[in-house]
């Protein structure tokens, strides 16, 4: 890939609260049209990323720029980016429509152009007969979408979304998840969300940058962080991983990677012999825990059901489906 | 009721299990009666039998004697007796005052000065209720406690301290003395009676404010900002119109009891501070007049709480109108 200039660049960012550290030397680019996630447990500093790029905090060190330009100097109102907030803090005085015209009235759009935007954003987010209703007495899908619309209404450079999901049920949240990035990938925007669930930020983004305490652990697609971690933080944080001890290293497989058979298999430095100790049957796959050899147990996870609690198993994997890992 | 049926009549046998199952299922308004018992009981005892027994003297008569009012209701003479008390009451207090200038200047004048204290207390209180819902935690407690503390020591010596704050050769002449500039002569003027009602009410013009205002999600004047809303502006449209409830609570909280203030224009006033109160006392305990003090104090009632029943309707019927 060549290397256009990024939309977004932190270089070196740091942020210092009084009592805690919450950003320590970030260096991120984001680009033009990605949808981004910012994945990590919660305290690890990407929800603070995504309110200095909005400008409700100011980094201790470091710059954030935006288009090439530095944004320290300029207020969150005149920012070109727009955020989702968590609790979406829709105004409770202010009627849907209203709700989501407020940054164009803001903007001194025209009255016209300002009324043809909500319509045209009321029919996109399906809001039209809610148009006149205050925000309680909305659902809290509705309210989700009104948020959204808000969000967009300005066209920002750069949309934020913390945690946007996180007030839904869980149905609900799957069926957005979809919608999101169909509605992102439909306006050619640039997302950034912030989560804290890996199946979200797996199935939205382009690319996921994994944080951890105030760091960025590992940037890249779904399926490198996912397939080729940098770390056993990475590996744990993106699903259930198999860490083996080798030589002063980890070798990690995933537990679908990893074979299982209920015929003895020839022994090898890839072969574990073990005994089925837990078998949870899920439909369409079963997932094991198996303890083998020296205590250790292993998890593998294989289509129907082949074993039950007791029966002996042998476990393999292919060296392509494993990684070693140096901490 | 009316749309369970798609619009057709329930047939008899329906009717009856329909009203089956309600009486099963307790509606909100059964559930909550032995809860709404005791304020209604407590109205009752506390304001309608008083409000009623001053309604009855209002249209009684002044006599020389004691109880200094006539007709007396005697129980024992029966229904006959009832009549008789009931033929001898009048309006006559009533048209008395309609024919006085007198009270119609005190009721405009307390009108005006608890109007324009109102209008001073929202001034001040408003930016110390905002300051006290956007600090931290430990120093909104700090400040709480220091908006309730005057109340621990009585209000009456809080006013006789003022007195010796505002008096010629008081306290405040002395700062001013102090700093070379010329000394007021405050006590005693309608600007004291002013500074004393701003002081006493503050408290409760804060408390509610700083209820409605601490409520307020303060993510909402991110979100403002956010959506390009300048910060001067993030308080004209986010957070004032959402603190309505509270200004119209703090300002009928210190209104309502302005208008009828005695002890606070009776301390700091002139002879030429004209207020309800002070009327309702001097005919009360001066003059000996019950019965006109008592239609004084009516009329006082009226005039608050028409418009307050009118205010509650008009919420009631914006309420109906946004379901």
């Amino acid at each position: 890939m060549s290397a256009p200039a990024p939309l977004v660049r932190f270089e070196g960012v740091g942020k210092t609260f009084p009592d805690q550290v919450a950003l320590d030397g970030v260096d991120l680019d984001i680009h033009a049209g990605e949808f981004f996630a910012l994945l990590g447990p919660s305290g690890c500093g990407k929800t603070t990323l995504l309110r200095l790029l909005a400008g409700f905090e100011t980094a201790t060190s470091g710059r954030v720029l935006l288009d090439g330009e530095d944004l320290a100097a300029t207020p969150p109102h005149q920012r070109p980016v727009n955020m989702m907030f968590q609790s979406y803090a829709l105004f409770p005085h202010l009627s849907v429509e209203r709700n989501i015209g407020f940054g164009l009235r803001m903007q001194g759009l025209a009255k016209a152009e300002t009324a043809a935007r909500v319509a045209d954003l009321l029919a996109l987010m399906r809001l039209e007969p809610f148009a006149a209703r205050k925000p309680d007495q909305l659902s809290g899908g509705q309210k989700q979408r009104v948020a959204l619309a808000r969000t967009l209404a300005r066209r920002p450079k750069v949309l934020l979304l913390d945690e946007p999901l996180a007030a839904l049920d869980r149905k609900l949240r799957d069926e957005t998840r979809g919608e999101l990035k169909d509605l992102q990938r439909r306006l050619g925007a640039t997302f950034v969300i912030v989560t804290h669930d890996r199946d979200e930020a797996m199935v939205m983004a382009d690319r996921i940058a994994v944080m951890d305490a105030g760091r960025i652990a590992q940037v890249g697609t779904p399926a490198e962080v996912y397939e080729r971690p940098v770390s056993r933080q990475v590996a744990g944080l993106l699903g259930e991983a198999n860490f083996i001890e080798s030589g002063g290293g980890w070798i990690m497989v995933r537990p679908e990677k990893m074979k299982l058979s209920i015929k003895p298999v020839k022994a090898g430095d890839r072969v574990f012999e073990g005994v089925v100790r837990q078998a949870a049957y899920l439909g369409d796959r079963t997932s094991y825990r198996v303890e083998v050899d020296g205590g250790l147990v292993l998890s593998a996870v294989s289509g129907g059901r082949r074993a039950n609690i007791g029966d002996k198993v042998w476990l393999s994997y292919a060296v392509g489906d494993a990684v070693m890992l140096k901490s | 009721m009316t749309n369970l049926f798609g619009g057709t009549k329930p047939s008899h046998g329906e009717e009856r299990r329909l009203r089956r199952v309600s009486n099963h299922a307790p509606t909100a308004q059964g559930r909550g009666f032995p809860f709404v018992l005791p304020p209604y009981l407590w109205l009752l005892v506390f304001f309608l039998f008083p409000f009623a027994l001053v309604f009855k003297l209002s249209l009684s008569h002044t006599v020389l004697a004691m109880p200094p009012y006539a007709p007396q209701l005697d129980w024992r003479a029966g229904p006959a007796g009832m009549a008789a008390f009931v033929r001898q009451l009048d309006l006559g207090n009533y048209s008395r005052m309609g024919g006085d200038h007198l009270y119609l200047t005190a009721y405009l004048s307390s009108l005006k000065m608890a109007a324009i204290s109102t209008a001073i207390l929202l001034l001040v209180g408003y930016p110390i209720a905002y300051g006290m819902a956007r600090c931290s935690p430990r120093t909104r407690q700090v400040l709480l406690l220091a908006v309730i503390l005057p109340f621990w020591t009585s209000f009456l010596i809080r006013i006789y301290a003022w007195i010796a704050i505002l008096k010629p050769e008081g306290l405040l002449n002395a700062a001013l003395h102090l700093f070379g500039l010329a000394p007021l002569d405050i006590l005693n003027t309608d600007t004291a009676v002013y500074i004393g009602l701003v002081y006493a009410y503050l408290p409760f013009m804060i408390l509610p404010l700083y209820a409605s205002l601490e409520r307020q999600d303060p993510a909402l004047v991110e979100a403002a900002a956010d959506l390009g809303c300048p910060p001067w502006r993030i308080f004209w449209s986010i957070v004032l119109p959402q603190s309505v409830p509270g200004i119209v609570a703090g300002a009928l909280l210190c209104f309502i009891p302005i208008v009828g203030e005695f002890v606070v224009p009776d301390l700091l006033g002139g002879s030429g501070t004209l207020m309800v109160g002070r009327v309702i006392w001097t005919e009360f305990f001066s003059d000996r007049d019950w019965p006109g003090a008592s239609a004084v104090a009516i009329v006082l009632l009226a005039t608050l709480v028409i418009p307050i029943v009118l205010y509650q309707r008009h919420q009631a019927r914006a309420l109906a109108e946004a379901d």
